[in-house]
């Protein structure tokens, strides 16, 4: 609208003269939500956890403890043990771990293939572009869970192949959206102006298109981490996942299930982390939505 | 005569997390009825957000008008609510407004024929059926053919300046008294910019209407003009006629604007050097008391330096300059 | 080189971009963007052409850029023929043909820092054999364009308008170039600043006597006064061509007059005696222009014959050149 045209002109003017690095405003953005700070604390604190896990758990997160079976939370089991007198806690703490190590590389995985096939095909359209786009749009016909399991089923449980499976559903989303920022990067005058110096395509992709594309994608990563968090947690649940005796939520979740009606903490606790978790995730994918948001670039 | 509408040390600021910006600051001016008056200065000069806060239109936050007062008709019209009846009834009313953009002013998802009946219904009453007569009227006198048929399109069916043209119905559609044009052609081409602004010239007359045109261009102003304001840094710093303004300039920033833009018609570089004005507008953050202006300035002298900058100053009949001295520059095109 | 030697020659140059439809991409028609334009360019001379939007300027500087391959015609540029030539053969002609673009908010990679924006062309065809010949020549430039070097590291947004202008010009000066395709280089620019950009594309004009300008522009004023020739166009054809105080002076083609009438000229003086031709109607597509002379239906002169076949280009006296039956 005029209007606002008129008040960014004006606070334009101020911008070129006050300056104020882009780092700066982007945390200050960034951290003015308080359920974005609080995201931000629990991402931070999980990552504490799972890196010094060892440290952290009172108990081996193994070891049974025949005698301690289905032990309420007292002083020395914080949370009580489970069926097999496993301390909870301890299994909360290295479930970290899994979760976090699952959620990581799957969606580093899928970023990196997803996002060079919408890269290639996004830059250079074309024929390369629905070839591309068809593929990728037969992969997301499939539900994420549904795409997990046939893998899992064709390849077998375990951590390895829950991350495939992961990945593999994963790659759609990526190759989506960059294939849609690719497009509207490509537009751009400075693009155009790569070509006029003579810069080759490979050149431009990279240095070009690339890097000015992130922006949405870093928030779609850090969203599917919590996805890929929970989907994991589901695959174990389901029993697809995380082989005893490994600690995983989704898995401990699971075990609980069956004890539910006497001992809730054992399916709840895990459950409060993998929902803490996610939230967290998707908090801080907000926070960081605004905070990239060009829109607001100068203002705030 | 009396003026139809006078400000009054208008002040207009935002709030930015780096100060308070004084887009506007202290303007005072008036129109008469039934005149051409002229606002110029680069783009944050403030020029447009004078013309907002008057009709109560500035969004807020960050915006806010805190001072002076804007009266028309005898009221303080800044004393009503901002979106209340009274100021609503003004607004496309009585003072209509036409901005620079027409595609984002018009809303695409209704058609034109509904924007246009919209304001008439409102605001003068009419039935249905008599706003839709009028409303092809008004497309005929705009200068769009067929507007029995072109009523029921959409936006996006009609080019830039078609457009424009129906910004320039909408407005005139309830017979405003003044009509406020933010610069309403810089988006056209010149030959398209040229059709509309004699459409406007030639509505106005039929109409008695007053045109308020905010523009950068100094020609449109030379052409359409009769009295013109200067405006430099959120205020006013040279005004009056417009033969008087473009042919003795006395304030430097005027005669900085007329020498850095080449004229059609003189002749080309091998001739004259154009003296571009040095530096750049200042961030309205902070500013000194000592003219705005001073920094780009190529006549200051050490008393710009030391006193405040005074206040708008008579130095021939209807012609005011902001400035100590006497710039004696007749016309710099020649 | 003498300086009247031809640096750049273009024949016959068509551009038309297919519209298509449906799946399959089926072609139903052509937008004819560049509709058979032709016109020399000399060292050292600077060529402006003018026009409204969408007669089809900016893609005769695109095609000369090669940033489209023209529909055909031949571009020849210091004696070799470009129009036809595959991206890697063109790509040493892209140290010579630079280019500045209009809005210099887009036309400069955000995430870029200012030095290497203007370094990267050095990069791309490896001009400077070290770290240090590189930071030497992009500070050059920079001074080169009234820039202080020391900003090299800041990103586009820190800079002003006027400023973001002057790094697009210290890139499209990297490679020494002997043709710069400025287009609109400073219609988005504050009237103040113009004037800085506009002098200096005149000094280093006047520093490099083998600089030639096609001067890309809407503002007739400001083509006037940076170029020594103007051709204007109309719906992807050049309508006049002339000596650009000539083309003011004795403008032939109606257009040409329509055009330069509509532009106000900032002294109510002058403007109370001038005569004001106003056009009927608006500018036709160029997916479907009017028969034979493309301007014949808002032509104060137009006849029967005017629809008939299109007017060439022909020289009327002293290099003026109209494309017009009635002159």
């Amino acid at each position: 609208m005029a209007e606002a045209g008129a008040v960014t002109e004006t606070i334009g003017q101020a911008a070129t003269q006050a300056r104020v690095t882009e780092a700066r405003r982007f945390w200050r953005v960034f951290m003015s939500r308080s359920l974005v700070r609080i995201g931000m604390v629990i991402i931070v604190a999980l990552i504490i956890t799972a890196i010094f896990a060892p440290i952290l758990a009172p108990y081996d997160p193994y070891a049974q403890d025949l005698s301690q079976t289905l032990a309420n939370p007292n002083t020395k089991h914080w949370l009580g043990t489970d069926s097999l007198g496993r301390d909870t806690l301890s299994r909360i703490i290295y479930g970290s771990r899994t979760s976090l190590m699952v959620g990581l590389v799957a969606v580093v995985v899928a970023a990196a293939i997803g996002m060079t096939l919408g890269l290639i095909a996004g830059y250079y359209g074309g024929w390369i572009n629905p070839i591309i786009m068809r593929f990728v749009d037969g992969l997301l016909a499939f539900p994420m869970i549904l795409l997990a399991l046939a893998v899992a089923a064709l390849l077998g449980g375990g951590i390895r192949n829950v991350i495939i499976a992961l990945g593999v559903s994963l790659v759609p989303v990526y190759a989506r959206l960059m294939c849609g920022q690719a497009l509207t990067v490509k537009e751009n005058d400075y693009v155009t102006a790569a070509r006029a110096i003579g810069a080759s395509n490979a050149r431009i992709m990279l240095v070009h298109v690339l890097p000015n594309c992130f922006p949405p994608l870093i928030v779609l990563m850090t969203m599917m981490m919590g996805m890929a968090i929970l989907a994991e947690a589901g695959l174990s649940f389901l029993g697809l996942g995380i082989k005893p005796p490994g600690a995983a939520w989704g898995a401990m979740v699971s075990d609980g299930y069956q004890l539910l009606l006497t001992n809730p903490i054992l399916a709840f606790a895990p459950g409060v982390a993998i929902m803490l978790t996610v939230f967290a995730f998707n908090m801080v994918g907000d926070g960081l939505r605004d905070a990239l948001d060009p829109r607001l670039r100068g203002t705030l | 005569m009396a003026a139809l509408l006078t400000v009054k040390g208008l002040q207009t600021h935002f709030n930015t997390d780096r100060g308070i910006v004084k887009a506007v600051d202290g303007v005072s001016y008036h129109i008469d009825p039934g005149e051409t008056v002229g606002v110029v200065g680069e783009s944050g000069c403030g020029k447009s957000v004078t013309q907002l806060s008057v009709l109560q239109l500035i969004p807020s936050p960050p915006g806010k008008t805190v001072g002076g007062e804007v009266v028309f008709e005898g009221r303080n019209i800044l004393e009503y609510e901002a979106n209340g009846a009274q100021m609503r009834e003004i607004r496309g009313g009585k003072i209509a407004m036409i901005f620079q953009e027409p595609m984002t002013s018009l809303n695409p998802v209704l058609t034109i024929g509904r924007q246009l009946t919209e304001m008439m219904e409102l605001h003068q009453g009419m039935g249905k059926a008599e706003a839709r007569a009028r409303a092809i009227e008004l497309l005929g006198m705009v200068g769009i053919p067929d507007g029995a048929k072109r009523i029921d399109n959409y936006p996006h069916q009609f080019s830039g300046g078609m457009r424009q043209r129906v910004m320039i119905a909408m407005a005139l559609s309830c017979s405003p008294k003044i009509v406020i044009a933010d610069e309403p052609t810089t988006a056209l081409d010149v030959t398209t910019q040229a059709q509309l602004l004699e459409l406007m010239q030639n509505m106005m007359r039929r109409l008695g209407s007053s045109l308020v045109m905010v523009t950068h261009n100094l020609g449109v102003v030379a052409r359409y003009a009769n009295r013109i304001y200067v405006m430099y840094a959120g205020r006013i710093v040279e005004s009056g006629d417009a033969k008087e303004i473009f042919g003795h300039p006395k304030h430097p920033y005027t005669i900085g604007l007329l020498s850095c833009v080449p004229r059609l018609d003189e002749c080309g570089k091998k001739e004259r050097k154009l003296v571009p004005i040095q530096g750049m507008p200042p961030a309205l953050i902070n500013m000194p008391k000592t003219c705005a202006f001073l920094p780009r300035c190529a006549y200051r002298t050490a008393r710009c330096e030391q006193e405040v900058w005074p206040e708008l100053r008579p130095v021939a009949d209807r012609h005011y300059v902001r400035c100590f001295d006497d710039i004696g520059q007749a016309n710099v095109c020649k | 080189m003498s300086a009247n030697e031809t640096i750049l020659e273009v024949n016959d140059l068509k551009m038309y971009f297919p519209v298509t439809k449906g799946l399959l991409g089926k072609k139903v028609a052509d937008v004819k963007a560049v509709d058979g334009v032709s016109f020399q360019l000399s060292r050292g001379e600077t060529l402006g052409l003018v026009g409204e939007s969408g007669c089809g300027k900016t893609t005769t500087g695109r095609c000369v850029l090669r940033i489209y391959r023209p529909t055909s015609g031949t571009i020849i540029f210091d004696h070799d023929e470009i129009s036809n030539l595959s991206e890697n053969e063109f790509r040493p002609y892209r140290k010579k043909i630079s280019f500045i673009f209009q809005d210099p908010f887009s036309s400069l990679d955000p995430r870029q820092s200012a030095g290497s924006i203007v370094g990267e062309p050095l990069k791309v065809h490896h001009l400077v054999k070290s770290r240090a010949e590189y930071k030497e020549r992009v500070e050059e430039l920079f001074r080169m364009v009234g820039l202080d070097p020391m900003m090299a590291n800041r990103v586009p947004h820190e800079f002003s308008g006027g400023q973001r202008q002057r790094i697009g010009i210290a890139r499209a000066l990297a490679c020494d170039p002997s043709l710069i395709v400025c287009d609109e280089p400073i219609s988005a620019l504050d009237v103040s600043i113009q004037a800085q950009i506009i002098n200096l594309l005149e000094e280093l004009q006047a520093g490099n006597k083998e600089l030639s300008y096609l001067f890309i522009a809407h503002d007739l004023a400001v083509v006037r006064h940076i170029s020594d020739r103007v051709a204007v166009m109309y719906l992807g054809r050049i309508v006049e061509m002339t000596d650009s105080n000539e083309l003011y002076q004795n403008p032939l083609h109606p257009y040409t007059r329509a055009l330069l009438s509509a532009v106000p000229i900032a002294d109510p003086a002058v403007e109370e005696k001038r005569e004001r031709i106003i056009l009927k109607g608006e500018v036709p597509s160029p997916l479907n222009p009017p028969s034979g002379c493309h301007f014949h239906l808002r032509c104060q002169l137009a006849s029967p014959e005017c629809s008939e076949a299109a007017p060439q280009l022909k020289d009327v006296g002293n290099g003026h050149k109209v494309a017009c039956l009635k002159v």
